[in-house]
């Protein structure tokens, strides 16, 4: 089992724990052995310490701490926001926001579709089962 | 007379004539200051720190001018007389000294006023009782009452609970609005829902049971045509938003998985 997923200048981490929880990240530099300096458009450039930091597939074209101007275009130029947001991680942790973030309005419709959609499989399963026993 | 310093003057000199009075720059639109139309005065002597001035006492003098109101006067400063005090009448000495010293209750100036409504609950916002017989519906906020409990309605049709009365603190308020706007709430207040006085029948003892039994709490048609007004407005503003009505039938509970710090209502 090689790594596949290696700490490396313009490798884009998601953040686990702290302030910037649940933010994608850049790596721009290594600092030591524990922790990287990291970047994102909407943050002042930091250090964050790797046990902060969980590896994504995505890695954009980048020297060492370019300047956030050269950052945020490579950003644009990798269209890395669509590619997170069309993995399955990523599409995971929007479905995970948007049901925290349901009404107790919006929790009733979800129940309501959810049957309906289980009243409709069930009737075609039951039509399935018709044709295989006839 | 001349002033030395009449530069430095909190206020214009004295008029030597009635016609330099007449023509003088300031008196033009000067009037007599009434009592309301005067700003609060800045001081004069700036704290260098606090409690130290930074004017002595004599600059202090010189600065406010009373120098020039007492040459106005004519050497000693204005005095006004005093006003008559009306003689108090003569206090008789009490009749009767208590034994013990009373201690008097303190005074209490605090003012009952309604509850504080909460911000997320305003007119059309859909609530869940929490507690009572209707514990776990939703249901319609209209108004806050003078006593500061909540005017409330199902609305009945939809879901049996009536125009009713109940403590904001029953209650969690969803992010849910009905609109309200045709619904008239004018003459509900805490009287309209407070229990109705009886007169006191003679007791008579043959008729002491007869009449127990006929004493029945039939609700007045009157407030059965209330609740039939509030309702149609709603029920009308319910309908066009769809499930809504689904949504008011049914009861809130909590199920597997469901945590109430996290949830968002």
């Amino acid at each position: 089992m090689p790594f596949k997923r290696y700490v490396e200048v313009g490798r884009i981490a998601l953040v686990n724990y702290g302030k910037d929880y649940g933010k994608l990240v850049v790596i721009v530099d290594v600092i030591d052995q524990n922790r990287a300096l990291v970047d994102a458009p909407d943050m002042v450039r930091g250090q964050m310490n790797f046990k902060r930091l969980t590896l994504t597939d995505i890695k954009i074209d980048i020297k060492r701490v370019p300047n956030k101007k050269t950052l945020v275009a490579a950003l644009e130029a990798a269209d890395v926001k669509n590619k997170w947001e069309s993995s399955s991680w990523g599409r995971k942790l929007i479905v995970q926001k948007k049901r925290a973030s349901l009404n107790d309005f919006d929790r009733f419709k979800i129940m309501l579709a959810k049957i309906k959609k289980a009243g409709v499989v069930r009737q075609e399963l039951a039509k399935l089962k018709k044709e295989t026993t006839a | 007379m001349t002033y030395r310093s009449s530069r430095f003057l909190p206020f214009p000199p004295p008029f030597e004539s009635a016609e330099q009075e007449d023509h003088c720059q300031y008196s033009e639109g000067r009037r007599p200051m009434a009592p309301k139309d005067r700003k609060p005065h800045v001081s004069r002597n700036p704290d260098l720190i606090r409690g130290v001035g930074k004017y002595s006492r004599s600059k202090m003098y010189h600065k406010r001018g009373l120098w020039a109101i007492k040459a106005k006067n004519g050497g000693a400063f204005p005095k006004h007389e005093k006003k008559a005090v009306a003689a108090a009448p003569a206090e008789k000495p009490p009749k009767f000294y208590p034994a013990d010293d009373v201690k008097k209750p303190l005074v209490n100036k605090r003012k009952a006023r309604p509850t504080k409504l909460r911000a997320s609950i305003t007119p059309g916002t859909v609530l869940i009782i929490l507690a009572g017989r209707f514990k776990g519906k939703r249901v319609v906020f209209l108004k806050q009452l003078t006593s500061g409990l909540l005017l409330v309605t199902g609305p009945f049709k939809i879901n049996g609970v009536p125009l009713r009365r109940v403590n904001q603190a029953y209650v969690i308020a969803t992010s849910t609005k009905v609109d309200i706007s045709g619904v008239n709430v004018e003459k509900f207040d805490d009287k309209y829902f407070g229990k109705k006085v009886e007169k006191k029948k003679k007791k008579g003892e043959g008729e002491f049971f007869e009449a127990e039994k006929e004493e029945k709490n039939t609700l007045p048609q009157d407030k059965k045509d209330d609740q039939k007004t509030v309702d149609a407005a709603l029920i009308a503003s319910i309908e066009a938003v769809p499930d809504l009505k689904s949504y008011l039938g049914a009861r809130f509970s909590l199920k597997a998985g469901m945590k109430p710090h996290e949830l968002v209502f």
